[in-house]
This record gives structure tokens, C-alpha cells and sequence, in this order.
């Protein structure tokens, strides 16, 4: 219970995992098969979010008619400045090394 | 409060709200108010042929729940600012 008033840096809880990533790039999971990869600027504790320079990618998967055989499609989008609701984010992360 | 007090900075500015139903509406910046609900005026549907269903819609208010994204204005607010309130706020809470 010690509480000084000072800004207390220890990493305690999952938010202060993501205190760590401000001003730096990082991975968002969504709902509706979405992923997002930019700058982390702000957040809060419902993981609302504003990022920047950000890519995002939307994944699809069709059912061929006649094969049944499933295709998968991505298509991406580049956004300057975002506002990401935080009811939408599933998982945040440093950027995954993908490509 | 943080985003509360960001999206009041910019009343007046446009934005292009992007809702879960994936329909997206550019408008200017009216009000907002604690649960992030958004009101827009001299909106525009983005895709206005693939969502014809407001053509003659000019204000609107959104409930913060349904949205997905706010695009927003690159020089809104000094980023810096953003990210000295996030830590404040972060600590707090």
C-alpha cells in the first residue's frame, strides 16, 4: 500500500503490458476477422484506441460452388489516424514478424 | 474520459465514422458525450450505391456502441498530448 504519488512504472497488470507499447507499432486482433498493425497512440482501460499509419487487413473465405474447397481473401487498407472501438479488439500485440 | 475529452477537441472537424454493419458516414464533428455516442452534421454515406438508404440524411446521431472505427484528421491533436494523457490515465485506473 505504498503509494507515494510518483508515477509507479511497474508492470502489474495486462493493461501496463500495453502501457509499454505506446509510441510503438503494434498487432490488433479483431472481431469480424480483422487485424490491424500500426502506431499506438492512446488507449484506455476498454481498449478503445487511437493508432496511427495503420494497415488494415480483412480476411474472407469463400465456398466454392462446386469444388467446396474454401478460398481464402485478404484485402488490405491504409488508414492515417484511427479510432478503434474497444468492444471490437480481441487481442493486442507487438507486431508478429510475418512478412 | 480520455477519448471523451479527445473527440470534444475535434468538434468541427470531419471524420468518417465506420459502423459495425460496415456502412461509413462522412460528416463534420457535432458533439459527443461520455458513452462516445457521436452526433455529425452535412453527413454523406461513403459508398452512397451500395448504401442508398441515406441519400437525404444530413445529421445524424450514432450510438457509440454500433461504431467500429473513427477515421480521423491527422493533425487533430498533438500526438504528444495523446500519449502523456494515456499514461496518466493508465495509471489511474
Amino acid at each position: 500500500m505504498a503509494s507515494t504519488g510518483e508515477e509507479d512504472s511497474a508492470v502489474k497488470e495486462p493493461l501496463d503490458l500495453i502501457r509499454l507499447s505506446l509510441d510503438e507499432r503494434i498487432y490488433v486482433k479483431l472481431r469480424a476477422d480483422r487485424e490491424l498493425r500500426g502506431k499506438l497512440h492512446a488507449y484506455d482501460q476498454h481498449l478503445n484506441m487511437i493508432l496511427g499509419d495503420v494497415e488494415e487487413v480483412t480476411t474472407t473465405v469463400e465456398i466454392d460452388d462446386e469444388t467446396y474447397e474454401e478460398i481464402v481473401r485478404t484485402s488490405k487498407r491504409q488508414i492515417p489516424f484511427l479510432f478503434v472501438r474497444g468492444d471490437g479488439v480481441i487481442l493486442v500485440s507487438p507486431p508478429l514478424r510475418t512478412s | 474520459m480520455l477519448f471523451f475529452s479527445y473527440f470534444k477537441e475535434l468538434v468541427g472537424k470531419e471524420v468518417t465514422v465506420e459502423l459495425k454493419n460496415d456502412l461509413a458516414i462522412r460528416g463534420t464533428l457535432h458533439s459527443v458525450d461520455q458513452y462516445l455516442n457521436i452526433k455529425l452534421e452535412n453527413t454523406r454515406v461513403v459508398d452512397q450505391v451500395k448504401y442508398p438508404h441515406m441519400l437525404s440524411v444530413r445529421n445524424c446521431f450514432i450510438r457509440g456502441s454500433v461504431v467500429r472505427y473513427v477515421q480521423l484528421p491527422p493533425d487533430g491533436v498533438d500526438i504528444e498530448i495523446l500519449h502523456d494523457a494515456t499514461r496518466r490515465e493508465a495509471r489511474g485506473s
